[in-house]
């Protein structure tokens, strides 16, 4: 806890009573905003003549008076005679003090539901009794998982209209409790009631004898407000880092845990460490009163050393550091209109990083409103589903079942939030920790790093192919970076196969280059065509040029093209060279001189990784490297012809690749991990 | 952490969220007892800065002790204040009553101030206990090109994720204190020791509850002559705090018409 003093605050009841946000959901019509105003009614919660002046707004319009109409404040949702957004009211019993907040429940609002279940503690789910579990009831319910809402109680309305039976009350009681049961969440209580007559809001009645648990006053009276979650790893996700005076603070609110002047800590993704060495306060007087702080608390810290943190990054201690990941697995709903398909192109929300994202698969796509499952290829409006989602550089992020604070996702599509969900899964992170291969695979890869750094370029192709048993594949595009490798490993016999994706698309330079190539150094470069069959469909499917046409449409190409044969000329592979180098584009900048490539079970190595243009144009010139003639001509990166175009001065060396699209995502797919690319 | 420190988390929160998030803001000063809550958590958020301007949108008809307290406090506290002067009353929509007439010059002189400077992001001390239509409010509210709000194509907002992009021209609401209630505040103003205007405090019976344009606004009775007598006042009573708001009364939908136009 802060150790900040507050006087006189432990004496104010108010402050001491707890505070429960509740949510009432359920189908449209089933009765919630009866049963809110009957709550208010019936507990005194209701401003002197906010009754009188309803009543006598609806004799004026001649509609009989509805408790309803409390809630129904705006004009407009009176005349449609539905609720259209969130109210929050508050209401008290001896107790406690709950925030009740509404929500339609009507399907088209359930952007609003979302807004208002969001914000709970625990839910009334309400149903009717002669209607019985219609499609909101079980949307909602599902929803309410989806949300983290966990304290649910079922309140089984207008018991009146079925006389009270308590036949038809343990029928739908068994129903709804199947259905929320399948997804992990049991009712507290399951409660007949008649909002309209009262019977068991307040007091159980005689109509409802053979009833023997709570009512509905009784049942609220069992919720707990969230606690915060003290006891979980420290999270803190940045929201800034602020330099208004001589003080460098790192800002932002701790979604889990504690944090202590003297801590180390550890920022992901980067996996920096530094010490705190101040909790900053205002007013002045405060500073120096905080050792500490704890979840909930939205604080401002100074740091030992200066490190380069940014909004979006995540700091946890040194001791319990936070997965980072680049694929994501999750469990969401969706919002928009429009369904969410495979190749959307998605804004990510962690806590406060944001990034651009492409989801990569769909599963279990449902209308959870349904009793029969019909699994969709997309995620439609107010539907759910399991997505994965590839993203343009790595973010920190927790599995939802180990912080349910920072392992949950948002989705922005089209500039508007849209979607959100639970992280079930880091397919990257769960492929290093699970698969056999790739612990060791890993280790490998860092010893080697360590090992070959401070060799020349040639030296670490040599030392790699001493180090690595069998095949070993270099893959050359003719690019510069590439034909320096190539010269050294030809220059050195080095046993490692030189291949090449023929793509059918190259440039007529490249083709010359290649040629001149094997006659320099006197072997043949191995080609690797596309398979004709997809190729064929996929020429077929979007023409010939067909891949300006949208970013999904050129991956598509770039599939057939280049990832399926790369993954054919890797097939049985231990190690993979590359003329990567890590200044060619901010998606590039991760890379290292020796990576393990899990998915492909083999060590890649980048031998010119820290080389600048300069350098490899300085030894292609020393050592009369051939050089495909575009460069010559302002081509930097060279691709296939019509995806590639010659660059400006000062601009980055990757923009003249699919230069119509955006720039967070100018790769193909080659050199991104396996999963994301397909 | 008690319910207080929660909500001043909370609030701190948003206004760090807002700040990271738009390009230009301005943070929208009544000098009432809320927008004061507000600059004080805002110091609290950037450790004693205000770093956007206390924006007053003046009517030219509030109370002396209102102009003398925004005078005293936007020096002690260091503030770029901002004063913007309301049109008159005749461009006014002639169809509102006379009262809310009145309060929608304020509108009208907030869409000049938002021209003229070009915000893009306005923080306003609502509060979603206060009135019927503002338990509506998003805590990012965005606003459409006329500064319109339209409550049926609000936006999700869920697990203090805002959304924050805007088409060009169009604006922002930022309401820091939107889960706060009256009592609340009143709490906080006495822990913190949050200067009031003296208003608020009761005087031959009378205080008022909510402060606006001295014409059109009306002291509630009351013997509530401390902050902590206006804690226990809250505590039992039962009378709508805009009561005194002549706006607010002249006809049922007054207030939604106003805020659907862009009134605070």
């Amino acid at each position: 806890m802060n150790a900040r003093v507050s006087p006189g605050l432990d004496a104010n009841a108010a402050l001491s009573r707890p505070l429960v946000r509740i949510v009432i959901v359920g189908h449209v019509d089933h009765g919630k905003s009866t049963l809110i105003g009957r709550l208010l009614a019936e507990t005194g919660s209701l401003p002197d003549g906010k009754l009188e002046q309803l009543k006598a707004v609806s004799a004026r319009r001649g509609m009989p008076f509805e408790l309803s109409f409390l809630l129904d404040a705006l004009q407009t949702e009176r005349d449609q005679g539905i609720t259209i957004d969130t109210s929050q009211i508050r209401f008290r019993t001896p107790s406690r003090d709950f925030i009740l907040i509404d929500a339609p429940g009507h399907a088209e609002f359930l952007r609003n539901m979302i807004t208002g279940a969001s914000q709970a503690d625990a839910a009334l789910l309400i149903v009717d009794a002669a209607e019985g579990v219609r499609e909101q009831t079980r949307r909602h319910g599902y929803l309410l998982h989806l949300l983290g809402v966990r304290q649910v109680v079922v309140v089984i309305n207008k018991m009146d209209r079925v006389g009270y039976d308590d036949g038809r009350f343990r029928e739908i009681d068994a129903e709804i409790s199947a259905h929320l049961g399948g997804f992990g969440v049991k009712p507290a209580a399951v409660i007949p009631i008649s909002a309209r007559h009262g019977d068991g809001v307040v007091t159980k009645t005689a109509a409802i004898d053979w009833y023997a648990g709570p009512t509905v006053v009784e049942a609220l009276d069992q919720f707990a407000p969230a606690q915060p979650a003290t006891a979980l790893p420290l999270r803190l996700p940045v929201q800034a880092v602020y330099k208004f005076d001589d003080r460098r603070i790192v800002a932002g609110r701790i979604e889990s845990g504690r944090i202590a002047i003297g801590d180390e800590i550890a920022v992901a993704p980067s996996g920096k460490r530094a010490r705190v060495r101040s909790i900053e306060s205002w007013p002045a007087a405060d500073t120096g009163m905080t050792v500490a702080a704890s979840a909930g608390r939205s604080i401002g810290i100074t740091l030992d050393r200066e490190l380069f943190i940014a909004r979006g990054d995540l700091i946890a201690l040194a001791a319990a550091s936070a997965p980072s990941a680049q694929l994501i697995k999750a469990r969401i709903f969706w919002l928009h209109d429009e369904p969410l398909a495979a190749g959307a192109v998605v804004s990510v929300q962690v806590g406060t990083a944001e990034v651009r994202g492409t989801v990569t698969a769909i599963e279990n796509s449902v209308d959870p409103g349904e009793v029969v499952q019909t699994h969709a290829r997309t995620i439609g409006q107010n539907h759910v589903g399991d997505i994965e989602i590839a993203l343009a550089a790595p973010i920190a992020v927790d599995l939802y079942e180990n912080n349910r604070r920072t392992g949950r996702v948002v989705l922005e599509y089209a500039g508007r939030i849209a979607g959100g969900g639970l992280v079930l899964a880091l397919p990257g992170e769960a492929k290093k920790a699970v698969a056999a291969v790739a612990a060791p695979l890993i280790a490998r890869a860092v010893e080697l790093s360590r090992g070959l750094a401070d060799l020349d370029a040639a030296g670490r192709l040599a030392a790699f192919r001493h180090e690595v048993e069998g095949r070993i594949a270099f893959t050359t595009s003719f690019g510069l970076e590439d034909q320096v490798v190539a010269h050294m490993i030809c220059e050195a016999g080095l046993d490692i196969d030189l291949v090449t994706l023929d793509t059918g698309r190259l440039f007529p330079e490249t083709y010359a280059t290649w040629e001149e190539t094997e006659q320099r150094y006197g072997r043949r470069i191995r080609a690797i065509y596309p398979r004709h069959t997809e190729l064929e469909a996929l020429v077929q499917a979007q023409g010939i040029n067909g891949f300006y046409r949208s970013r999904e449409a050129r991956a598509a190409c770039c599939d057939v093209r280049k990832v399926e044969p790369l993954n054919r000329a890797l097939a049985g592979a231990t190690g993979w060279i590359t003329g990567l180098r890590a200044d060619q584009s901010a998606h590039r900048e991760q890379i290292g001189l020796v990576a393990a490539d899990p998915g492909r079970g083999l060590l890649k190595l980048s031998p010119l990784h820290d080389w600048a243009r300069e350098a490899v144009r300085g030894f292609a010139g020393a050592h009369a490297v051939p050089y495909n003639p575009l460069h010559a001509k302002g081509f930097a990166s060279i691709g296939c012809a019509p995806c590639t175009r010659a660059i400006g001065p000062g601009e980055p060396e990757r923009a003249g690749r699919w230069w119509w699209e955006d720039e967070s995502k100018k790769e193909c797919g080659l050199h991104t991990a396996p999963g994301a690319a397909r | 952490m008690d319910r207080l420190d929660e909500l001043e988390a909370q609030s701190i929160f948003i206004f760090r969220e807002a700040f990271a998030r738009m390009k230009k803001l301005a943070l929208l000063w009544s000098l009432g007892k809320d927008s004061n809550v507000m600059i004080w958590l805002a110091r609290k958020a950037f450790f004693g800065h205000l770093p956007f301007p206390a924006m007053h949108v003046d009517t030219g008809k509030k109370f002396p002790e209102m102009y003398a307290f925004r005078d005293r406090y936007a020096r002690e506290w260091n503030l770029d204040l901002i004063v913007e002067e309301c049109p008159p009353l005749e461009g006014i929509d002639p169809t509102l009553p006379p009262a809310a007439r009145s309060a929608a010059r304020k509108t009208e002189g907030l869409k000049l101030a938002l021209a003229k400077h070009g915000f893009d992001g306005l923080i306003a001390g609502i509060r979603r206990d206060e009135e019927a239509t503002r338990a509506k409010e998003r805590v990012f509210s965005p606003r459409g090109l006329e500064g319109n709000w339209d409550v049926r194509d609000q936006p999700p907002e869920f697990w203090d994720h805002f959304n924050a992009r805007l088409p060009a021209g169009a604006h922002l609401r930022v309401h820091p204190i939107l889960h706060w209630t009256e009592a609340d505040i009143w709490t906080y103003t006495r822990r913190e020791g949050i200067p009031i205007i003296p208003l608020y405090l009761a005087r031959n019976g009378k205080r008022y509850r909510s402060l606006g344009d001295a014409d059109i606004t009306n002291p509630v009775p009351s013997q509530a002559r401390t902050i902590d007598e206006i804690i226990a006042e809250l505590d039992t009573t039962k009378t709508p705090e805009r009561s005194g708001r002549a706006m607010d009364h002249e006809a049922e939908d007054t207030f939604e018409r106003l805020r659907a136009s862009g009134y605070l």
